[in-house]
C-alpha cells in the first residue's frame, strides 16, 4: 500500500467516525441516563487527553520538569481567574523559559 | 432561530455569551493551530511528503490521529497497521458526535461539512458555553478558525521542516494540555463528580499507557463516564 493509500484512507476514517456520531439517532440519546453519559464523556476524554499530552511520550510515561511547570503556571493563572489567552501565553512562556535556562 | 427551554428568550447577556464564545474559539483555533507547524515537521522527517502531509490535514483534520500515522510511517511500520491504528484514535470524536447533534442540531449538506469538524478543540469550546447559541457560536468560531490555521501551519512546518527549530522550545507543547484545561476548568471546579470522573479518567489513561498503542488510553478513559449510565438519574 502506498503512502498516498494510507493518507486518504486514513482521511476517509476520521471523517466517517466524526459523522457516525453526529447521525446516532436521538432517540437512543433521549434516555436521560445515556444523556447524562454523552454529557460526562468529554469530561473523561479530554482530561485523559490532558494527562496523556502532559505525561507520556508514545507509550512511555515521562516526566518532563518544564512542560509541568507550564501546566502549573497554567493552573496558578487559572486559580486566579485569568483569561483564556493570558492562560496559553504563561503556560508556553514558563515551559520556553525553563527550557531556555536549560531545564 | 428556535430556543430550548434552558435558554431564556431574549436574555439580556445572550449576546455577551455569545462573544465570549466566539474569543474562546478564537483562541483555540489560533493557540491550538499553531501546533500544525509540529505535525508539518514531524510528518516530513518521518518521510511524508509536503503534498501528503497537508493533504493528511485537510481530510483527517484531527491531530492525535495525523501524528500517529506519521509516527508509524518514520518508524518503518505497516501502512494498513498504521492506518487502523490512526482510525480508531479518532473513535473518540464519534463520541463527541453523539454529544454535540443535540446542541448543533444539522440536516443535510450542513451536517456533512459540520462533521468535519467533530474533535476535541471543538468540543471542548462547545461545552464549555452556557446556552445552545452561545455553543453553537464557539463551535463553528473553533472549526473555522482552527481547520484555516491548522492546515496552513502544516505547510509551513512541511515546508520548512529543515529549518524549523525544535517545537518544544518555545513551548508549544504545553499549548495543546493548558488549552484543554482552561475549557474544562469550569466545569471541574463546579461538581463532584465531575472530578472524580477527571481524576479517574486520568489515572485509566496513565496506567494504561505503557500497556495500549498511543490513542488507545484516551479512548479507554470513556469508561470512566460509565457509572452515570447505572445510576439512576441524579439531578442536573
Amino acid at each position: 500500500m502506498s503512502v498516498w493509500v494510507a493518507v486518504i484512507a486514513t482521511g476517509l476514517g476520521c471523517y466517517a467516525l466524526k459523522l457516525g456520531g453526529l447521525v446516532t439517532p436521538q432517540r437512543l440519546l433521549d434516555d436521560p441516563r445515556v444523556r447524562r453519559f454523552t454529557e460526562l464523556v468529554p469530561v473523561a476524554l479530554l482530561t485523559a487527553l490532558i494527562a496523556v499530552q502532559a505525561l507520556a511520550d508514545g507509550r512511555t510515561l515521562e516526566f518532563d520538569a518544564a512542560r509541568m511547570a507550564g501546566l502549573g503556571a497554567a493552573v496558578a493563572a487559572l486559580l486566579l481567574r485569568a483569561p483564556f489567552l493570558v492562560v496559553l501565553v504563561v503556560a508556553a512562556g514558563v515551559a520556553a523559559g525553563l527550557r531556555l535556562l536549560g531545564l | 432561530m428556535s430556543v430550548t427551554e434552558t435558554e431564556e428568550v431574549g436574555a439580556p447577556d445572550e449576546g455577551a455569551r455569545t462573544s465570549a464564545a466566539v474569543r474562546d474559539g478564537l483562541g483555540v483555533g489560533i493557540a491550538v493551530g499553531m501546533s500544525g507547524l509540529a505535525f508539518g515537521a514531524a510528518a516530513v522527517t518521518a518521510g511524508l511528503t509536503v503534498a501528503q502531509a497537508c493533504v493528511l490535514s485537510l481530510l483527517a483534520f484531527t491531530g492525535a490521529s495525523q501524528f500517529a500515522l506519521a509516527g508509524v510511517i518514520g518508524g518503518g511500520g505497516g501502512l494498513v497497521a498504521g492506518s487502523v491504528g490512526a482510525v480508531l484514535l479518532g473513535g473518540r470524536n464519534a463520541l463527541y458526535g453523539m454529544r454535540l447533534a443535540d446542541t448543533l442540531r444539522v440536516r443535510g449538506w450542513r451536517r456533512l461539512l459540520t462533521a468535519h469538524a467533530v474533535i476535541d478543540e471543538t468540543t471542548a469550546v462547545a461545552t464549555a458555553q452556557h446556552g445552545r447559541s452561545a455553543a453553537r457560536a464557539g463551535f463553528y468560531t473553533t472549526a473555522i478558525s482552527l481547520y484555516l490555521v491548522w492546515n496552513g501551519t502544516t505547510l509551513l512546518g512541511a515546508a520548512g521542516a529543515a529549518r524549523l527549530g525544535d517545537p518544544e522550545a518555545i513551548g508549544l507543547d504545553v499549548l495543546g494540555p493548558a488549552a484543554f484545561l482552561a475549557l474544562l476548568w469550569p466545569r471541574l471546579t463546579a461538581g463532584r463528580s465531575e472530578v472524580r470522573i477527571a481524576l479517574a479518567a486520568a489515572t485509566i489513561a496513565l496506567a494504561a499507557t505503557p500497556l495500549l498503542p498511543p490513542g488507545v488510553p484516551v479512548m479507554l478513559a470513556a469508561v470512566a463516564a460509565l457509572p452515570a449510565l447505572i445510576r439512576r438519574t441524579e439531578p442536573a
